[in-house]
């Protein structure tokens, strides 16, 4: 896999250069958060209470905030239309793709999680929950975003159209996830949440880059 | 059997036999939702428990039903359009996703109207309500993907491919949601069990279950006619029938 | 029929806001798409027949000025 490592040098290279495009969303995750305890009141009990949702959503907005503009660039100056017409296998592209995209949107999210504990006043059993949905979760999250952006790459409107086709994809996960947090918090075992994100992790791993392929290439003909 | 049925993939029969079966249809889906609810209405004995407020059962249960038998129609049209690369059945695509989305709105109203009386209010978080409006955000994803390209063909793949991603997904919200409902089960929904459906009740029930089935297919076959002429218009045969 | 009378049949034992209200909708929904997919189809036929006329004028055009 020659390739790979090439296009994930590029993709690097390309992240290196353009920091708003991994820092905004990041940034945004940060904002997000800091917004619920100024609308529902900073109560710390009720924000313990609500910190599986709030830190959810807060991921999946910031993560489909960075994922509109995922392939629209290399779509623009024909990188992707490039790549199909050399009759190149897309698949180590679109593995660059996912591992940078999860680099770059996912593992933030995962290193600020001791920041977003202190916001919300989780305490630390629940921290480790929220650390290991948050390892399990993100690259699922990247993975759904990649795909809703390969199939909207040359579409007219991005965007909102974005959300819509990943939000109900994205459902299982936030049920899970919160609530292997919610269990962490009444002290009960969470293993089977987990056992069912690394089970859902491992099947979208299998099936979305076919799916993303297969977009790609509609896109481009 | 494909030999036998290629030729009826072929844009121009489809828009004929389209044509030709649609009235029958209709008129066949108009009678037999008028027969079902008439007789729903008016000529079955109440529920013991729920008095006539149940009769919303004889276009809540068809319409559910429906819907999810829509998008399974959807998305073997859709799979097919994937794997074959069948062009009328990338165009049905984005003709059945509207009427499945008007079916899904349909289960939900009525589903409300019936909770409110039940219930007590218009919307509670139960699994069947969840799933049905899960179910319509996936049908508008569809037809939001399909409008979205200035190339209506690559509309049309996109929406198959999404209508197939969908379907793999949607047994994992369904147990994914009736698990976080029995997780979260609130304390004023008292839900009544479901008793054996008495069989003066059931009949109507079918009959309206078959009219909106039939119903869904008059309108695949009207809207897919207009898909075909979309995608025709610089053929030959779509020229000469409009200058007829 | 299982009612005494009609006014009974309309109060549908006092449900009748319910019962009538998601029938009613069912049914414009159920009309409102059929009429325009009606609509659509027309709508679509005499864009095309305009421009196909249009077609034909400018080529008819485009000979007289030769």
């Amino acid at each position: 896999m020659v390739a790979l490592s090439t296009f994930v040098q590029r993709e690097l290279r390309l992240l290196a250069r353009q920091k708003a495009d991994w820092l905004n969303p990041v940034l945004f995750f940060v904002i997000v958060l800091s917004l619920f305890p100024l609308g529902v009141g900073p109560e710390p009990n009720l924000l313990r209470l609500m910190a599986p949702g709030i830190v959810w959503i807060a991921a999946l907005l910031s993560v489909l905030l960075a994922a509109e503009r995922l392939f629209k660039d290399d779509y623009r100056n024909g990188v992707v239309e490039q790549l199909v017409a050399a009759r190149q296998p897309l698949l180590s592209f679109v593995l660059a793709k996912l591992f940078t995209n999860w680099l770059s949107t996912g593992l933030p999210l995962v290193l600020l999680s001791p920041l977003v504990a202190l916001l919300l006043s989780i305490n630390s059993a629940e921290f480790v929950a929220m650390l290991l949905t948050l390892l399990l979760g993100t690259p699922l999250l990247s993975l759904l975003s990649v795909m809703g952006a390969a199939l909207t790459v040359s579409a007219d409107k991005g965007g909102i159209l974005l959300a819509l086709l990943i939000l109900p994809l994205y459902i299982p996960l936030l049920i899970f996830a919160s609530s292997a947090m919610e269990a962490a918090a009444m002290g009960l075992p969470y293993h089977g949440q987990l056992a069912i994100m690394l089970a859902m992790l491992l099947f979208a791993m299998a099936l979305i880059p076919l799916a993303v392929i297969s977009a790609l290439k509609l896109n481009v003909s | 059997m494909f030999k036998w049925l290629h030729p009826y993939a072929k844009p121009e029969t489809v828009y004929r036999l389209c044509g030709r079966f649609y009235p029958w249809l209709m008129l066949s889906g108009v009678a037999l939702l008028a027969l079902g609810n008439i007789w729903g209405l008016a000529f079955t004995p109440p529920d013991y428990q729920q008095g006539d407020s149940y009769r919303i059962i004889h276009i809540h249960v068809p319409s559910a039903i429906m819907s999810m038998g829509t998008y399974s129609a959807m998305a073997i049209a859709a799979f097919i359009a994937l794997v074959w690369q069948v062009k009328v059945a990338q165009w049905s695509v984005t003709a059945i996703a509207p009427i499945g989305a008007v079916y899904t709105a349909i289960a939900l109203i009525t589903g409300m109207a019936w909770g409110k009386p039940m219930w007590g209010t218009w919307w509670v978080w139960d699994a069947r309500l969840t799933s049905e409006l899960i179910l319509l955000f996936l049908y508008l994803g569809v037809i939001a993907l399909s409008g979205a390209f200035s190339d209506r063909q690559t509309g049309a793949k996109a929406a198959s491919l999404l209508a197939v991603i969908g379907v793999i997904n949607l047994p994992v919200i369904h147990f994914s949601v009736e698990w976080w409902n029995t997780l979260h089960q609130g304390a004023s929904i008292t839900k009544f069990a479901k008793p054996s459906i008495d069989p003066s009740m059931l009949w109507p029930l079918l009959i309206s279950i078959l009219a909106f089935k039939v119903l869904m297919l008059a309108l695949v076959c009207l809207r897919l006619r207009t898909a075909i002429l979309q995608n025709e218009q610089h053929r030959p045969w779509v020229k000469a029938l409009v200058e007829e | 029929m299982y009612f005494q009378s009609m006014t009974e049949f309309w109060a549908m034992g006092g449900y009748g806001l319910f019962v009538w209200l998601s029938f009613g909708i069912t049914y414009a929904l159920l009309a409102v798409l059929t009429a325009y997919s009606h609509y659509q189809h027309k709508q679509f036929k005499r864009q095309l027949s305009a421009r196909l006329a249009r077609e034909q004028r400018v080529k008819q055009y485009q000979e007289q000025v030769k």
